[in-house]
Formats: C-alpha cells, sequence, structure tokens
C-alpha cells in the first residue's frame, strides 16, 4: 500500500439478516481507495447503499465482508483502545446538522466531546481547542460556547458540527449529505467553508450525496452506485464530459437545469423505480430500468473494469461517448 | 486566528436574541405557580410538623369532642376530640413519603430497564419486556391488598409494593422515548468518536430520556396519592391511631351528616394536592412539547 | 399558449400574518399575481419565505385561530376569502386541488388506494361502486401506475415514495380541478423519481388545459415546466416574469445570487460557489427598508430606509420587481 493510499475499502460487503432467514444485501463487493488530500465523492439515490458504507467505514456496524483499512490498519482488526485512538483520525458529519448535536449539551460539551472521549489534554487544554476550532469555522467562541444547539440556524449547527469533527484535527472526515438539510443559499456557504477548512485543516474527504451538481463541484474523483453496487469510478471532471454507465448518463440527465429552453424529451428520463435490495436483479442490477439492456445482461454480471487510467466501469455495454458530445442513453452502441 | 475573516459566505452569530428567534421567554403563568405554592406549603408544613406548635395528632381532649372550626382548633376536632388541623398536617407526613418513594422507586428501576431495553435492543429487549408482562399481568391492588393484610401495613411495605407497580409504565415511558432519541445523529455520531456504551447512555441519552419520564412521574405521584388514601381507607395502610388522610376520611364517614368537616377537610386536601400535581405536569408537558416543536 | 379573458386565479395584495407568542409573523405581506386557465406559474423561495404559506391561505386549510388573513384571492370570480365554509369544501378537491410535499403524510396510513381514490370521487362526483373503480384505475393509469387494478388494494406504506406520489396526484386529479396547486412536490424524491413526476404533472396541466401553480426551492425545477415565475423573499414577491425573461434577464439581486450560488454541471472541479452571505430575517422583526437589504451587496442608504415596490422593468409591463438598485444587464445565465 503507498503513503498516498489513507483509506482502502476493499471488497466491502453489509448483509443484514431479516426475519425468516432472509437477507438483505445492502452493499456488495465494493472497492475503492482514498487518496491523502483528495476528495473523493459517492453518488447515489437513496436505497443505493451510500449511506451503509460511510457507517461501515466507521465499524459502526463493522462490515459483514471484505476489510476498511485506515493508514494501513484493518479497522475490524483493532482492538478497543486502538480504534478509539483511530476514531480520532477519522471523522463524521451528518446529514440532519439538529439531529447530530444533542439538545441539551452546551456547544462547549459538543464540541470538547471528541476530546474527552479519546482522554486527550487537561481542561485548559481541550477548552483552549474547543475555542480555536469554534473561532475556525467562524462562530465567536465567547457567544456560542454556553448556548445550546436549539439557539442556532440549520446552518450554524452545521458549522458546529465540523468543529466537533475537526477538534482532534483527523485526517479523513466522512461527509454523510452534509448540506442536503439546508437551504439553497445557505447550502454554498457550507460547501466553500468545507472547501476552506479541507485546505486549512489538510484534510482528505470521502463526500456522499445524492446531488451530482454539489458532488462534480466539491470533488475530484466521482463514484457513482446503485443498488449496493458501484456502477463507475472516474475523475470528476471526466465522468461528468464522458460518463460510460448509462445509469451515471440518466442521473445526469435528471439533474433540473436552471434554462428554460432546454429539450425536455422523455427519453432523457429513467423509467420505472429501484427495484428492492432484497430482491435484486439478476446479473446487472441497472437492467430493469436500463435502456441498453439485452439479455446477456440478466444472465451475467458485469465485471468492474478499468478502461483507461483511474475511469472505471461495471456494464457490459458501456456508452461510448465521443470528446464533446451531449449525453444520451438512448444511443446505441 | 480566524481562517474565515474574509469569508464573503460568512453567516456569524449575532448576540442579539432578535436574529435566534428559537429564544422565546415563555412564561409558566399562574396556571402552574398557584398548584406549585400549593404544594410547597403542604410539603413544608408536613416536613416541620413536628416543630410546629400544633396538638398533638394522637392525644384526645375530651373537653372538646367533635367542635366544630374555631380559634382554638382552626379545622375543628374529631369525634375523639383529636385536632384536625394537627392529624391533616401529620396525615400528609404519610401520604406524600409514600407518593413521593413509590414513584421514585419505580422510576429508578423503570428508566435503568427502559433505557437497557431501547438502546440494546436485541435479545435484552424480549427479557425486560417479557419481565414487565410478567408484573403487569398481577392485578395491582389485589396484591397490595393482600400483602397487607397479611404481613401488617407499613410505610417501607407500601413504598416497595406501590413501587414495584409503577415500574412497567415507566420502563415502557423511557423505552419508548429511548427508541426516539436512539435514532437521532447525535447518538450516531458518539458511536462514531468512540464513546462507549454507558457514556452514550448516562450524557447522550439520559438527559433527553429524563424530562419526559420526570413529567409522566408527576402523573403517578398523584395517582398513588389516591391509591395510599383508598388503602388506608380500607384500613389497610397505617393503622390507628396514627393519622393518615384516607383513614381520617374513613373515620369521619360515620358521621358525614351531622359533621360534614371531619371527612370533608382530609378530602379536600388531597383534592387540592392531586390537581394541583396533575396542573403542574400538564404545564410542563405543555412547555417540553413547545420546545421538542421547535427542535 | 395563453387564454384570452379573465384570468383563472387572481391575488390580489394577501396578507397572512401568524400569530406567534413572540407577536406577529408576517409569512404572506402584500402578494398579488395571477393565473390563467392552461399556465403554470413557478413560485420559488427559501424555506420560510412564505411559498408555502402563501398555497395554504389559497385553500384556505390554515387554523382561523392563529391567522389573519387580508386581501382579496378571486377565483372564477368569487372571493375565497369570503366564501362560507361549506361551499370552500365543495371547492377545494373539485375546482382546486393540492399536492403536497411529502405524500406519506398526505395519505391515509390505513386505508387502502383505492378506498382513497373513490371517496374523493363519491364526495364530488357521486360516482360509486363500479363506475368509481374504473375511473380510480383509470385515474392510476393516468398517472403512471404500473399494475393500477392491484394498486387499489394496497396500502399507501407497501408503496414507494415515487408511486404514493403518484396516488396523491391521482386523487388530486380526480375531479379534473381547474387549479393544481403543487407545493415542493418532488422535494421527498430522488431525482430520477423527481423527473418522472415533473413530467407527470406537466403532461397531465397540458391534457386537462389546467392551471397550476408549481412551488419549489429549486430555480432548476421551475425553469423547464412553467411559464412565469414569481420569486418569494421574507412573504414577498421580489421578482416576476416569464420564465424566460426570469432566466435569461433576472434583475432582482436576490434572484441573481440564488442562480449564482448554485453549483453548475458546466463548471470545473472546485470552482468557487458565490455564496449569498447571512440568512433570512426574522419575520417578526422584518428590516424596514428592503428585506433583503442584510444580505445585498449593492446595498445603499435608500435600501435601508425605504421599501421597494413591485414595479414593470420593461416595455412590455410583464417582467416586475422590486429594487432601489437592479441588477442591469442580463444577471446570469445559466
Amino acid at each position: 500500500m503507498s503513503p498516498a493510499e489513507l483509506l482502502v475499502v476493499d471488497d466491502l460487503s453489509v448483509t443484514y439478516a431479516l426475519p425468516r432467514g432472509r437477507q438483505l444485501i445492502a452493499v456488495a463487493n465494493v472497492s475503492f481507495t482514498v487518496h491523502k488530500g483528495e476528495t473523493l465523492g459517492l453518488v447515489g439515490e437513496s436505497g443505493c447503499g451510500k449511506s451503509t458504507i460511510s457507517r461501515a467505514i466507521m465499524q459502526l456496524p463493522p462490515p459483514t465482508g471484505g476489510a476498511v483499512v485506515f493508514e494501513g490498519r484493518n479497522l475490524a482488526h483493532l482492538d478497543t483502545a486502538a480504534l478509539r485512538r483511530a476514531r480520532t483520525r477519522l471523522h463524521m458529519i451528518f446529514q440532519d446538522p439538529i439531529s447530530s448535536l444533542n439538545p441539551h449539551r452546551k456547544v462547549r460539551d459538543i464540541v470538547a466531546e471528541p476530546l474527552a472521549i479519546a482522554g486527550m489534554g487537561d481542561a485548559e487544554d481541550r477548552k483552549r481547542r474547543v475555542r480555536a476550532a469554534l473561532e475556525n469555522v467562524g462562530l465567536d467562541p465567547d457567544q456560542v460556547m454556553d448556548r445550546r444547539p436549539h439557539e442556532f440556524s440549520g446552518g450554524q449547527c452545521q458549522r458546529i458540527a465540523i468543529a466537533r469533527a475537526l477538534v482532534t484535527e483527523p485526517q479523513l472526515v466522512i461527509c454523510d449529505e452534509p448540506v442536503s438539510a439546508l437551504d439553497v443559499s445557505v447550502r454554498a456557504q457550507i460547501l466553500n467553508f468545507l472547501e476552506d477548512m479541507k485546505a486549512h485543516y489538510h484534510l482528505t474527504l470521502l463526500f456522499i450525496s445524492h446531488d451530482l451538481a454539489v458532488v462534480k463541484n466539491i470533488s475530484d474523483r466521482v463514484a457513482v452506485m446503485y443498488l449496493g453496487r458501484l456502477c463507475e469510478l472516474a475523475p470528476s471532471a471526466r465522468l461528468y464530459e464522458a460518463p460510460l454507465h448509462p445509469y451515471t448518463a440518466a442521473l445526469m440527465a435528471a439533474i433540473p437545469v436552471m434554462d428554460p429552453d432546454r429539450c425536455r424529451s422523455p427519453s432523457h428520463l429513467l423509467a420505472g423505480e429501484l427495484p428492492s435490495p432484497m430482491n435484486p436483479p439478476s446479473g446487472c442490477r441497472f437492467r430493469t430500468r436500463c435502456p441498453r439492456a439485452t439479455p446477456h445482461c440478466a444472465a451475467h454480471e458485469p465485471e468492474w473494469r478499468e478502461t483507461e487510467a483511474g475511469h472505471f466501469v461495471a456494464c457490459h455495454f458501456p456508452l461510448v461517448a465521443p470528446q464533446g458530445a451531449t449525453i444520451s442513453p438512448a444511443r446505441q452502441p | 486566528m480566524n481562517a474565515l475573516a474574509d469569508d464573503p459566505g460568512h453567516e456569524t452569530a449575532s448576540p442579539v436574541g432578535a436574529t435566534i428567534p428559537m429564544r422565546v421567554r415563555d412564561r409558566l403563568g399562574l396556571r402552574f405557580w398557584l398548584p406549585a405554592a400549593w404544594i410547597t406549603m403542604v410539603v413544608v408544613l408536613a416536613a416541620t410538623a413536628s416543630l410546629l406548635p400544633l396538638p398533638s395528632p394522637i392525644e384526645t381532649d375530651f373537653t372538646a369532642l367533635s367542635n366544630w372550626p374555631d380559634r382554638a382548633h382552626w379545622f375543628g376536632t374529631d369525634q375523639l376530640g383529636r385536632d384536625i388541623l394537627s392529624r391533616a398536617i401529620f396525615g400528609a407526613r404519610i401520604s406524600l413519603t409514600v407518593g413521593l418513594l413509590a414513584p421514585a422507586l419505580g422510576l429508578g428501576i423503570g428508566m435503568l430497564l427502559g433505557m437497557t431495553a431501547g438502546y440494546f435492543r436485541g435479545r435484552v429487549e424480549i427479557v425486560i419486556g417479557a419481565a414487565m408482562d410478567a408484573v403487569m399481568a398481577f392485578p395491582g391492588i389485589l396484591v397490595v391488598l393482600a400483602v397487607t393484610a397479611y404481613v401488617g401495613a407499613s410505610v417501607p411495605l407500601l413504598v416497595i409494593l406501590l413501587g414495584v407497580l409503577t415500574v412497567p409504565t415507566f420502563m415502557r415511558v423511557a423505552r419508548a422515548n429511548t427508541l426516539v432519541f436512539a435514532q437521532h445523529d447525535f447518538v450516531l455520531a458518539a458511536r462514531a468518536m468512540g464513546a462507549t456504551h454507558w457514556r452514550v447512555l448516562s450524557l447522550e441519552l439520559l438527559p433527553n430520556v429524563m424530562i419526559p419520564i420526570l413529567i409522566y412521574a408527576l402523573l403517578v405521584v398523584s395517582r398513588i396519592i389516591v391509591v395510599e388514601g383508598v388503602l388506608s381507607f380500607l384500613g389497610l395502610s397505617l393503622p390507628a391511631p396514627w393519622p393518615t388522610w384516607g383513614n381520617m376520611i374513613a373515620d369521619g364517614q360515620v358521621e358525614l351528616a351531622t359533621l360534614p368537616y371531619i371527612p370533608f377537610i382530609p378530602a379536600a386536601l388531597m383534592f387540592l394536592t392531586v390537581l394541583s400535581i396533575n396542573l403542574i405536569g400538564e404545564r410542563l408537558r405543555a412547555r417540553t412539547d413547545l420546545r421538542g416543536s421547535v427542535l | 399558449m395563453m387564454d384570452a379573458g379573465l384570468p383563472l386565479l387572481e391575488v390580489t395584495d394577501l396578507a397572512t400574518h401568524f400569530h406567534t407568542q413572540r407577536g406577529l409573523l408576517r409569512a404572506v405581506d402584500g402578494v398579488s399575481f395571477s393565473v390563467r386557465r392552461g399556465q403554470t406559474l413557478g413560485i420559488v423561495g427559501e424555506s420560510g419565505s412564505g411559498k408555502s404559506a402563501l398555497a395554504r391561505t389559497i385553500i384556505r386549510i390554515l387554523s382561523k385561530r392563529h391567522t389573519t388573513t387580508t386581501g382579496r384571492i378571486t377565483f372564477e370570480g368569487r372571493d375565497l376569502l369570503t366564501v362560507s365554509e361549506p361551499d370552500m369544501r365543495d371547492i377545494r378537491g373539485r375546482d382546486i386541488a393540492m399536492v403536497f410535499q411529502d405524500p406519506t403524510s398526505s395519505l391515509n396510513p390505513v386505508k387502502q388506494v383505492g378506498v382513497q381514490i373513490e371517496e374523493v370521487l363519491a364526495r364530488h362526483l357521486g360516482l360509486r361502486g363500479r363506475a368509481a373503480q374504473t375511473r380510480a384505475i383509470e385515474l392510476l393509469t393516468s398517472v403512471g401506475m404500473p399494475l393500477p387494478q392491484e394498486r387499489l388494494h394496497q396500502y399507501p406504506h407497501q408503496l414507494s415514495g415515487g408511486m404514493r406520489q403518484r396516488v396523491a396526484i391521482a386523487i388530486a386529479l380526480a375531479c379534473e380541478p381547474k387549479l393544481l396547486i403543487a407545493d415542493e412536490p418532488t422535494t421527498a424524491l430522488d431525482v430520477t423519481i423527481q423527473a418522472q413526476i415533473l413530467d407527470l404533472l406537466h403532461r397531465r396541466q397540458k391534457a386537462h388545459h389546467m392551471a397550476m401553480i408549481l412551488i419549489s426551492h429549486d430555480l432548476g425545477v421551475v425553469a423547464g415546466y412553467t411559464d412565469t415565475v414569481a420569486v418569494m423573499y421574507a412573504g414577498q414577491i421580489v421578482e416576476q416574469a416569464s420564465t424566460r425573461s426570469l432566466f435569461r434577464n433576472c434583475r432582482m439581486p436576490y434572484t441573481a445570487a440564488l442562480m449564482r450560488s448554485a453549483p453548475n454541471l458546466s463548471d470545473p472541479p472546485h470552482t468557487r460557489l458565490r455564496a449569498i452571505t447571512g440568512r433570512p430575517p426574522d419575520m417578526v422583526l422584518p428590516p424596514p427598508g428592503c428585506r433583503f437589504e442584510p444580505r445585498c451587496d449593492d446595498a445603499t442608504d435608500i435600501c435601508r430606509n425605504r421599501r421597494p415596490a413591485l414595479s414593470a422593468s420593461d416595455a412590455d409591463g410583464t417582467h416586475r420587481y422590486a429594487c432601489w438598485h437592479p441588477v442591469a444587464s442580463p444577471g446570469a445565465s445559466a
């Protein structure tokens, strides 16, 4: 493993046992690497398993299959104390900033909690770190330390949550839909702010979202998920220029664009609904909604392969999109 | 120090309440303070009863049998010439001791079990749930009647019996609230930071579960006071001559037609006390609900 | 595309004030607009801008005890604010229907889908039995529901979010309303399903020559499916124009800022977003002048002291905005 590889997710699977001996495979055989200093975006619709992956990385609960290797160590093999130490270098930011802060605790205690759990520093040192973290997220410590979360707006709560995530100066921060619950005008503030924090703390980010436009803006590389599996992974600009997986193309076509003249032919629309993860389609999981599906797709599961340097796809009939062409899932190979 | 001083997209926290609309001063009002004053008075009087210049609650004064309220005996005397004011105050001791300690016992055990069940789920929850169902299946009042009739009543026995009977409902309230709050991301966040289960339960969940359960406890207190009253009315609480509100009403009812004040005074005291507790509970619940909606 | 003659719905100087513990909250504060048959009006605003309160005022489902409503809502010549409650119940559902953000809470969880549709048919059209069932199947088919016959006997929780929203739309369209108000109909849904639902609403609206008010926080959603757009900020309409004119030539700094602040797919990664500073004002104590003034880069003294009126910008008079210092030329184009 090269020193640039901060997090390696290898063949990760998460399975839930259901009543009557049935199984729900939430995430199946997912592998990706997050390099030091980059932002990896993880995109997919609800139920695709992207949040399950973030929890599996955090070992909450540990994955049922595969490995999560952080800074060269398999997190599943660490004992309690070592895992607790690793957690100071690996943090998480959640979607709903209000729900992620305990309404009955003061901001000073909330932000100091990671330090208290890890037993870092004495009271004086902790106080100094909390003040610094709050200042860095743009909040005045004297004004906010003794308040409780319900006295703040959603955007401010998200800043407090970010201060808590940064107080131990971690290496990797997993952002699970951090701006989805915020208003449009506040969303841009927090996104800019995450970029600032990334530069200031030399962070590596795993940025999970359902919003492709947001992910493209913040990520260096983007991975697309569908029904528990990775479909495509590519450098951000490349993915948007020339998506290879029909699902990526369909997701992009579905984004509302601020242009009243853009043609909206129904051919752009992805038909049907997400199949039940309890009973996923055979072969390629996307085939039930794919405009290019053939009997071959039902019989064989597509392989995860690299089509060009850094561009991975799992599809039997990837779109061959020439440079500069518009995206159309309807084009035949 | 501030890395973002020049960030144009910078949302600053303002010190003035006006820009933080959540901070609402909601007054509790007379509907809270009047009952609270009554409860405080009853508790203070009951606690300091032996220091007050009161005639003995059990000594009979044969010169003053069945006196209507007058200057010497503010609440009058009963058929045996005992001062009703004194008896009412000493009687409050029993009612309040049982009424507060029994729910406290039930709350303690119930909350422990309920939070454990709601947080860990799985087998723990099934076992605790089954145990609680078993307790609830007992016909509660009959058990209390049987045991007190057999062993003889005492304050500790009443507290334990009535306390155990309230455990299942406290457990359910605690479990339901734990289930709700355990869904919140702040619990996951604490786990992600490496917090132990004990730390999550005590620091993250307990403060949130405590408030609804304390408010529920107020309702239980008022119910236990009535239950204790019923037991002493039936002669199954503390034996005579020691007064409780219940046995005062029982003693007085014989001559209800001619001396109505004798049962009326303890009944009125009990009524006012129970009503006050319920009013306080209702007000507090409305208030926390309001904050809940803001959250 | 547009009908001549009187508008179907005309809202004049409408104000909805909520009585809160802190004082009067001016959720809707002097709003005027009109919608014609066959036309779609988009209302865009952030949360708390008053767009949902406006929709709820029009169909009169706000609690009377806690709100004061003034102004006029003329629907087919009748003022909805003076119509009796029984008459209003007839109008609601039959003439004006509404689709809400969360189909989970707008559908009854303990009743089968078919029963819920048939109830509406019985209440407003007097359809019962066989006829009602046939019509329910037709409706479910028209909203693109697969296997409509089987869906009739399912409960809402057995359907996905997108399917539930389709049922909610089928119920709303059951009596072929003249006006459909869709309040953030796709906010709770995934992008691919959002596209399907918006497309469905658009097609039904065209097919029935119905008027529609599409409320959203997302300018992108509004861009593709509306004829005119009103942008709301802090309870007021701050800019109103034909959709094309708004996106090509917006004049109000808030609209421009809203367009700029969203990440754009055509920008390279790590493009710094042009965020709007601060956050919307407290609606109990709104700023005395222009309500966007505290967050506006171009604000001057006049903005602080005097509230700008909604005035026409161009010769045709359809593009109106409320601003002392409008954005000069085409502000932002997507």
